[in-house]
């Protein structure tokens, strides 16, 4: 057999096999529990629940402020990082001060947070950009620490400008570890965006689809918001990864010139 | 000694004739230079704020002043409710955590060793990855309740899924040339794994139950904030809803005290284990 499909073949046994004795389960009628549901419930529920708009409004509500927040921690950080990355006073004067407030657990700021800003949306968005900030601000800094010395000294023989230096030398040097600032503030941001909707309970979004099917016993609910929040997951993953890929394509030409 | 001490404190004339910059400050002195310019921008705030609730710039509802906040912490401690949630929230953690490393490691370790194993066992776990901790905390919550068992769980899961996933890779992309040496030297399979694999493969492992304990406390507080009736998180949630945000506070301040040190003495044991590492070079 052709290798490829024999590791597939391995990988999909054991969630075959799980699926398989789901069904069984409740297809022989081994159990009379009122809390699981056959997997065909699931599906029935993925079906009614698109076509009322439901699942689609949550799943709006949800990524909206997923964005919203994201950008806003994204941006700030980066600045953030960069004024760090840039000016060794600024470093030493907040960079201890970050780091410590950064130890506190993220989801213990959402009680403060709700006290600031209310239960509604930016109280949200707040928490998201914190959840987004610190990762893209301490990798921001981190890239542009990490610039090696010899370039640096290379774009000072050639007289470069403080623009030039930075937009062709420092930039694109720090880009790789801003990318993984990024990629970690986009899941962060994501986990956050479960928690306030959570801790927070006004308003919809795949959180509250979730607390709700929990309140309400719906097994089927719950486990549907379940495979989106994996899907969802997923997608951001893959489209990190393809940005990241794409702005970084460069790299792959310069090393091959060595 | 004492002279090496005071020496290394001065701004000193150039001992050594290969360091050609004389102005470069001693690492003492430079290290006390950045200790002094780390704090006037946290006291600043402090003071700010203190003088904001002083002078009732902001209500002491939304932010009540750090004296007073001080002040409450001082009153929980002495009245041993403080340690009282501290111990159980440390207790959930430690238990929940060494529960899903233990797991993780094993599985972590037969996913490296055998590439049978890892076809069978990765794509599934890359699945149970997938949905972060929060996102299996309702399901949860139907299956088991909201006891005890919940938090163990959930803490567990946190810890299980960075551990597993550092200890395959580092295992994974040990050099080739460090296995080929050791085939060389004619070592057995047990001598390959003891001296060569774990060795090279320590510091990814390591990295790994560093960031299962981060995500286990993460989890510890999500989990206490939504379903506890005691605990740091629980602490903080009682504070909020009875509109003391001192008591909030206080608890925020002990739940990132508590994750700095425990991340700090990892920290310490890895540079510990580690130290062979330094003897090599």
């Amino acid at each position: 057999m052709n290798p490829t499909l024999r590791t597939a073949l391995r990988g999909a046994t054991l969630p075959a096999l799980v699926l398989g004795a789901w069904w069984a389960v409740f297809h022989f009628g081994w159990t009379d529990t009122k809390l699981f549901v056959p997997p065909s419930e699931v599906w029935d529920t993925a079906v009614r629940l698109t076509a009322n708009g439901y699942l689609w409004t949550s799943l709006q509500a949800s990524l909206g402020r997923f964005l919203a927040g994201f950008v806003i921690g994204a941006v700030t950080g980066t600045a953030v990082g960069t004024a760090l990355g840039l000016s060794r006073l600024f470093e030493k004067v907040v960079a201890p001060s970050l780091h410590t407030v950064k130890q506190v657990s993220l989801l213990a700021w959402i009680p403060l947070i709700s006290v600031w800003f209310g239960l509604g949306d930016p109280a949200k968005i707040a928490f998201l950009s914190l959840a987004a900030f610190f990762p893209v601000a301490l990798n921001t800094f981190e890239g542009i620490r990490s610039v090696p010395r010899e370039l640096i000294e290379v774009a000072r023989v050639f007289a470069f400008s403080r623009t030039q230096l930075l937009r062709r030398v420092v930039l694109p040097a720090a880009l790789p570890s801003i990318f993984t600032g990024i990629y970690l503030g986009l899941l962060y941001a994501w986990l956050a965006t479960l928690g306030a909707e959570y801790l927070l309970t006004s308003g919809s979004g795949i959180g509250n689809l979730l607390t709700d099917g929990r309140e309400h016993f719906w097994m089927d609910q719950v486990l549907l918001g379940v495979v989106i929040v994996g899907l969802v997951g997923f997608v951001i993953n893959l489209v990190a990864t393809r940005l990241e890929a794409r702005s970084l394509a460069w790299r792959g030409k310069s090393t091959a010139q060595f | 000694m004492a002279p090496l001490v005071s020496a290394a404190t001065l701004p000193s004339p150039p001992v050594a004739p290969v360091v050609p910059d004389t102005k470069v400050p001693s690492p003492w002195r430079r290290r006390g230079v950045d200790l002094l310019l780390s704090w006037p921008f946290p006291l600043s705030v402090l003071l700010l704020w203190q003088l904001g609730a002083q002078f009732e710039w902001i209500p002491a509802q939304i932010l009540p002043a750090p004296l007073v906040v001080a002040q409450t912490f001082a009153d929980l401690w002495a009245t041993g409710e403080l340690q009282d949630h501290l111990l159980i929230s440390l207790g959930r953690v430690l238990y929940g955590f060494s529960l899903g490393t233990g797991l993780g490691l094993l599985l972590g370790v037969s996913m490296g060793l055998s590439p049978l194993v890892k076809d069978y066992l990765y794509p599934t776990f890359r699945l149970f990855a997938q949905v972060p901790s929060l996102g299996w905390l309702p399901l949860l919550m139907m299956v088991v309740g909201i006891d005890e068992a919940l938090k163990i769980i959930l803490i567990s899961k946190a810890a299980f899924v960075p551990v597993t996933m550092n200890t395959y890779n580092g295992l994974r992309n040990v050099p080739t040339s460090l296995i080929e040496v050791s085939k060389v030297f004619r070592f057995t399979r047990w001598q390959l794994l003891r001296k060569v694999v774990f060795p090279a493969a320590f510091p990814t492992l390591w990295n790994g139950i560093r960031y299962g304990l981060t995500h286990a406390w993460l989890a510890l507080v999500a989990v206490e904030l939504l379903a506890s009736s005691e605990g740091l998180g629980y602490l903080i949630v009682y504070g909020r809803q009875l509109f003391q945000l001192d008591v909030v506070l206080t608890a925020v301040v002990v739940v990132g005290a508590v994750g700095f040190t425990l991340d700090k003495v990892l920290a310490v044991i890895e540079s510990r284990l580690l130290r062979w590492r330094r003897d090599a070079f």
